[in-house]
């Protein structure tokens, strides 16, 4: 019903376009010379009507949409006999209005209804289809009326492109501002979950603990560790994996950017750009194949020729996957970065008599360093925040070592083991995932902003 | 390179049968210039240059004295640029770019296997249209020449070259508080003439400027061309320019190029006021625009 009120409504607003495009059109036709010309064009006259028509009966119905339910609900629970609710806590009516609900849908549920029950499922029927028809008749009358305000308006005189041009401006606004407000509800949200985790966990325990073993009992009969929360050994594990792919990533990233732009002859370039960042379109699931079906294999059977006791998911091979997933991200930054550098620069480099390598060294790369920096910067902050690879290929135990040969478990790790299978919203076990989760998103928007302030700084270089 | 015999009077077309009759390299005379009294610092003969399928320069013979002004004038794409970017090699970095055609600096071929492109850019310098300084330090900037070519053993003589330099380029007074400033932060002038104080301190023997004043104002073009009038005792300096007024002042001589072809080279003066080239006089009289 609300459905197709909604499509009444766009079908009115294009009728009230179509209308008054005509009219100004007719209008325009009409004019004699400069003083009564049309000060607007016709499309504008017609998206006006269209806006006044459309936008006010929409809101309408959205704002139904949201009010309709618990409104209902509260008229429900008001219209049951009083010693059936009396006696009744919070869960209890959430578990009888959904028992009502499910039964006004015609859904089968075993046993027979109560008779007070029967009662509520018949006033629901009846009060759903009064409120759709009230949706339907409010909406379309709001069209009617926001269509004959705009209308009344239409003259030679009315600036209606000034008007529209404004209603797109506050579309873009409220489009800019989804995202935004995203953000805060995400944080927000995050924020909220990691208090109450600190309800139940000391802060410095979490800061400064040693030792990470969450999987606790949840219930009384279970047998599990005792519990402690320490982050230390988790970030530790994250820093390592994430140390390795840099490592690993950066140097060839750099090479190869460095390789494309000043000695790769353009075919070659052409070739072989696409190819690399071909890389950055693999599904991080496919890398987590990788890893464990090539890389930790080859990986052990080195180790373990060379003599060094090797888990078989070892921080190395998840390490090293990683520092191919990021390779594209910093060549192609570098890249950039690079191409950016004047050619000006390059000719007075090579005009003064220096080498092609000397130029890169001494002219090039400090001139591109910030933007090879920021790059850097967000290679890393996707490094500590990647997931997949990291689940399928890295540890669960949480052990505080710098031996890349051993294996060390992350952060994404332990959030998504925390949060599969049994889990209760009131337990710390749960909780310190959110607060894992609060950390991380700490340090990634510090090594954004971090980057961002650099990407600032390089620009204003040259100009 | 040795000096040993001194030819005082060969018209062009002498020093093009000897070019050609002679291999490179072998040749060690440097002929006197007709007009100025000077010797002949490059010796250039029949030279083509292609970018790809196009031809930008036809068959153009030029020779360019020592310690003393060549000025390459004429419209827009004409190939005056092109033409002194063949004088240090810089047309290597262009993929599409094919030079033919003999080069003789001091009577060697510039273009032999002999030669390295490297060393050749230390001896012939460069000075670019727009002021392009590293975004280094200003002595930075100077001592960059030096350093990569190993010119000061230590850094007092590091020091002196720059001081030197930037003398010579009548920047030192403006700049001698603040040599840890960033070269990007002067004004364009500046700017300019740290870009000649650069190309000075690898000590070449050649200075190309590619219209060096032609993004500044009248006050900092007039140093320059101050500038280049002292810089013409010590080295040899050839500068395209677009501005007529700029040629008529600073140059010795004038070479007037169209269409990729050389149509007039003669002492300035004479060019100036008594072309031999209908072209020429049009160009001059501002019929080209």
């Amino acid at each position: 019903m609300i459905l197709l009120a909604t499509l009444l409504v766009l079908a009115v607003a294009a009728v009230g376009w179509w209308l008054a495009r005509k009219r100004a059109r007719e209008i325009e036709l009409r004019s004699s010379g400069h003083h009564d010309r049309l000060h607007s064009r016709p499309v504008y006259h017609g998206l006006y009507v269209a806006i006044w028509t459309g936008v006010p009966a929409l809101l309408l119905l959205l704002l139904w949409v949201a009010i309709q339910g618990p409104l209902l609900d509260a008229l429900l629970l008001a219209s049951l006999p009083q010693d059936v609710v009396q006696g009744l806590d919070e869960n209890a009516r959430a578990v009888l209005l959904n028992e009502i609900k499910t039964r006004a849908a015609g859904n089968p549920l075993p046993g027979e209804p109560a008779p007070y029950v029967a009662e509520a499922v018949r006033r629901l029927l009846r009060w759903r289809a009064i409120a759709n028809m009230a949706a339907l008749a409010l909406s379309l009358a709001v069209a009617l009326a926001g269509m004959a305000f705009a209308w009344r308006r239409l003259s030679p005189t009315f600036r209606a492109r000034r008007a529209v041009e404004r209603a797109f401006t506050w579309l873009m606004l409220v489009c800019a501002s989804i995202a935004i407000l995203t953000t805060v509800g995400i944080v927000l949200s995050l924020i909220f979950e990691t208090m109450r985790f600190f309800t139940m966990v000391p802060l410095t325990e979490f800061v400064f603990g040693l030792r990470w073993e969450p999987q606790i009992a949840i219930r009384p009969d279970q047998v599990a560790s005792s519990g402690a929360f320490g982050m230390i050994p988790v970030f530790a594990g994250t820093l390592l994996i994430s140390a390795i792919a840099l490592g690993f990533a950066v140097p060839v990233g750099l090479l190869s950017a460095i390789y494309l732009v000043e000695y790769a002859s353009s075919r070659f370039r052409a070739f072989a750009k696409p190819l690399l960042e071909f890389l950055a379109g693999i599904p991080t699931v496919v890398y987590g194949f990788f890893a464990i079906l090539t890389v930790a294999p080859a990986i052990k059977h080195f180790g373990d020729a060379l003599g060094i006791p090797t888990a078989p998911n070892s921080a190395l091979a998840a390490g090293l996957v990683m520092g191919i997933m990021l390779i594209p991200f910093i060549s192609s930054l570098s890249d950039d970065a690079l191409a950016a550098v004047p050619n000006a620069l390059r000719e007075g480099s090579i005009g003064l008599g220096a080498t092609r390598a000397e130029t890169i060294r001494y002219v090039l790369l400090p001139a591109a360093l910030p933007g090879i920096m920021a790059g850097v910067l967000l290679a890393a902050s996707r490094a500590i925040g990647e997931t997949m690879i990291v689940v399928m290929a890295a540890g669960i135990i949480a052990t505080l070592t710098l031996n890349p040969f051993e294996a060390v478990t992350t952060v994404t790790v332990q959030i998504v083991t925390l949060l599969i299978g049994d889990t209760e919203f009131d337990n710390p076990k749960t909780l310190a995932a959110f607060a894992l989760g609060f950390v991380l998103f700490l340090i990634t928007l510090a090594l954004n902003m971090l980057s961002m302030h650099i990407v600032r700084k390089y620009r204003e270089q040259y100009d | 390179m040795t000096e040993n015999r001194d030819i005082t009077i060969e018209t062009a077309e002498a020093a093009q049968e000897r070019a050609a009759a002679t291999p490179a390299g072998e040749d060690k005379s440097r002929p006197t210039s007709p007009v100025c009294g000077h010797k002949c610092k490059f010796i250039t003969r029949n030279v083509n240059v292609f970018y790809g399928e196009k031809q930008a320069i036809f068959d153009v013979s030029l020779d360019i004295p020592d310690r003393s002004v060549m000025a390459l004038i004429g419209p827009s794409g004409c190939g005056k640029s092109t033409y002194l970017r063949c004088l240090n090699r810089m047309n290597d970095l262009i993929d599409i770019c094919r030079v033919e055609g003999t080069f003789l600096l001091d009577g060697e071929d510039i273009y032999s296997g002999d030669i390295d492109p490297v060393l050749l850019r230390a001896r012939v310098g460069m000075v670019f249209q727009k002021p392009n300084p590293f975004p280094k330090s200003i002595y930075e900037n100077v001592a960059y020449g030096p350093r990569i070519h190993g010119l000061a053993r230590d850094k007092t003589e590091l020091d002196e070259i720059v001081e030197t330099s930037l003398r010579k380029a009548a920047l030192w007074d403006e700049v001698k508080d603040r040599l840890d400033a960033p070269g990007t932060g002067l004004s364009g002038g500046q700017q300019q003439r740290l870009c000649i104080a650069r190309a000075i301190a690898t000590r070449p023997e050649v200075i190309l400027m590619d219209e060096p004043a032609s993004a500044l104002d009248p006050i900092a073009t007039a140093r320059i061309e101050e500038l280049i009038d002292e810089l013409k005792e010590n080295y040899c300096i050839v500068i395209v320019t677009h501005s007529m007024q700029q040629a008529a002042r600073v140059s010795d001589r004038t070479a007037f190029f169209h269409l990729g072809r050389l149509i007039e080279e003669g002492p300035t003066e004479q060019i100036f006021t008594a072309p031999r080239e209908k072209q020429t006089q049009d160009y001059i009289t501002g019929r080209y625009g």
